[in-house]
């Protein structure tokens, strides 16, 4: 798995963080940053719901990678 | 309950799609359909009024999600296509280009459509909701003008803020002379709407709008109910919207306020709602809620989706809502009515950024921030959670399939 995010477009909800704590946290003014850009297996479940959970869709999930 | 062999999703924005990427997240590998009135690929509608209105974002940057995304969830996807009626008795929506296409298990994603004012079908007159809704009035303010908002909530002073970027002089009108004061508390309201006439926004709180004035086919002005007149070159009503549910009438649904649901968001059997259309009942709350922020759409798609396999779960979020002005950002998470005392977590309410914990009736009932997002995440859970995953419904539907 490979996680991309695309800061430009971040609203900071701060959903990912709630969801997937280990994977993404948020500078300063709020704006999503990437931690892990290939996560622990057992986070990779939590990065999917981060996704999920983005009201701004700023979070890519590459599952291949 | 089985899995269903056909699931087709009605409306195809953030709830809809989001409900269809949940199913297969979760596992459904039946077949998958979402059906959507708009024609063009799908946008999101929070930039709308912002980055779209004032051009610092080109419309597809507006894509609600990024590339690939839609294809990997693996649906037919029908844009263009509405519906018009359904048939429960023969599990049957009717479409307008389509012909019938028939479901094992419906999901109402029609969202919201404006308020209108009479008298507003006219060139010069703008609601805003979609993309076209938006370029149309990007053309008008960019054409020069004084722009007239009809509404003081989220979508009316979030426009005024984008055409005040863009130099355009801008009177906002609302009947409410404490507006955004349920939504968020009278003192953050009161900063938020001092905010606006720092940059030069004219408010006019306390009356209403009798009538658009017009010439030669276009607007030209309000008359508002205390006898004022105001002119302008462009109006746009920013007055709420309704749930769309006209496609359903005539089945026995509850669509009083939307679509009626249990807690599971089912509104009888094989058939549930899901974001802006949805009112379902919060157990939490106790009482049915109509939820239109975006970040709902996508909670609920997920608990939309769960039920949908069979998982019974009552869906039972603290709202959270995001809303933009000028540099300003403020969050909510639960609810800040009017009356609530707000108490600092972080920051100066008066001044520079800050986060509250809302209190009312003895109880923390939300968190307002500004300008502090990262610190709002730390704080939101100061908002009693609900423990919705633990919890069993205290009513459904189900019983009577």
């Amino acid at each position: 798995m490979k996680i991309r995010t695309e800061r430009d477009s971040c609203i900071s909800s701060g959903a990912c963080v709630l969801e997937a704590p280990q994977v993404f946290d948020q500078d300063d003014d709020g704006v999503v940053v990437l931690l892990r850009e290939s996560p622990a297996a057992d986070a990779e479940d939590a990065a999917r719901n981060a996704m999920m959970a983005c009201p701004a869709a700023v979070i890519t999930i590459d599952e291949d990678a | 309950m089985a899995d269903p062999r056909h699931v087709l999703v009605v409306g195809g924005s953030a709830a809809g799609l989001s409900t269809a990427e949940a199913l297969r997240r979760f596992g459904f590998d039946g077949a998958l359909t979402v059906l959507e009135a708009e024609p063009g690929p799908p946008y999101d509608r929070p930039p709308l009024s912002k980055q779209v209105l004032d051009g610092s974002w080109a419309p597809e940057r507006a894509a609600l999600f990024p590339a690939g995304r839609l294809a990997r969830i693996g649906f037919r996807h029908l844009t263009g296509v509405r519906a018009v009626a359904l048939d429960r008795r023969r599990r049957v929506v009717r479409t307008d280009v389509a012909g019938d296409i028939t479901y094992d298990e419906l999901v109402i994603a029609t969202g919201a459509a404006p308020r209108r004012l009479a008298g507003d079908r006219l060139p010069g007159v703008h609601v805003l909701r979609t993309m076209t809704d938006a370029l149309r009035l990007r053309d008008d303010l960019l054409g020069g003008g004084r722009l007239l908002v009809v509404g003081a909530g989220f979508v009316g002073l979030e426009v005024a803020a984008s055409a005040r970027r863009l130099g355009v002089p801008v009177t906002v009108v609302d009947p409410d002379p404490c507006a955004l004061a349920g939504r968020l508390g009278s003192a953050v309201a009161g900063r938020l709407l001092a905010l606006h006439a720092g940059h030069g926004v004219d408010l006019r709180l306390g009356a209403g709008v009798r009538r658009i004035t017009r010439s030669g086919g276009r607007p030209d002005g309000l008359d508002l109910t205390d006898g004022t007149h105001l002119e302008g070159a462009a109006v746009l009503v920013a007055i709420g919207c309704r749930p769309v549910v006209d496609w359903v009438a005539g089945n026995g649904l509850d669509a009083g306020d939307g679509v009626g649901c249990d807690p599971r968001c089912q509104a009888a059997p094989g058939i549930w709602a899901v974001g802006d259309v949805a009112r379902w009942h919060h157990d939490g709350f106790g009482r049915s809620m109509r939820i239109e922020h975006r970040q709902h759409a996508t909670e609920q798609a997920q608990a939309v989706a769960r039920n949908i396999l069979g998982a019974g779960l009552a869906f039972t979020p603290t709202p959270y809502f995001w809303t933009d002005h000028f540099d300003v950002r403020v969050q909510v998470a639960g609810f800040v009515p009017a009356g609530a005392t707000l108490r600092p977590v972080e920051g100066d309410i008066v001044q520079g950024r800050f986060v509250a914990r809302a209190e009312h009736g003895g109880r923390v009932t939300g968190v307002v921030a500004w300008n502090s997002a990262k610190a709002f995440t730390a704080h939101r859970r100061l908002v009693p959670a609900f423990a919705g995953a633990a919890r069993r419904p205290t009513s459904g539907n189900e019983e009577q399939s």
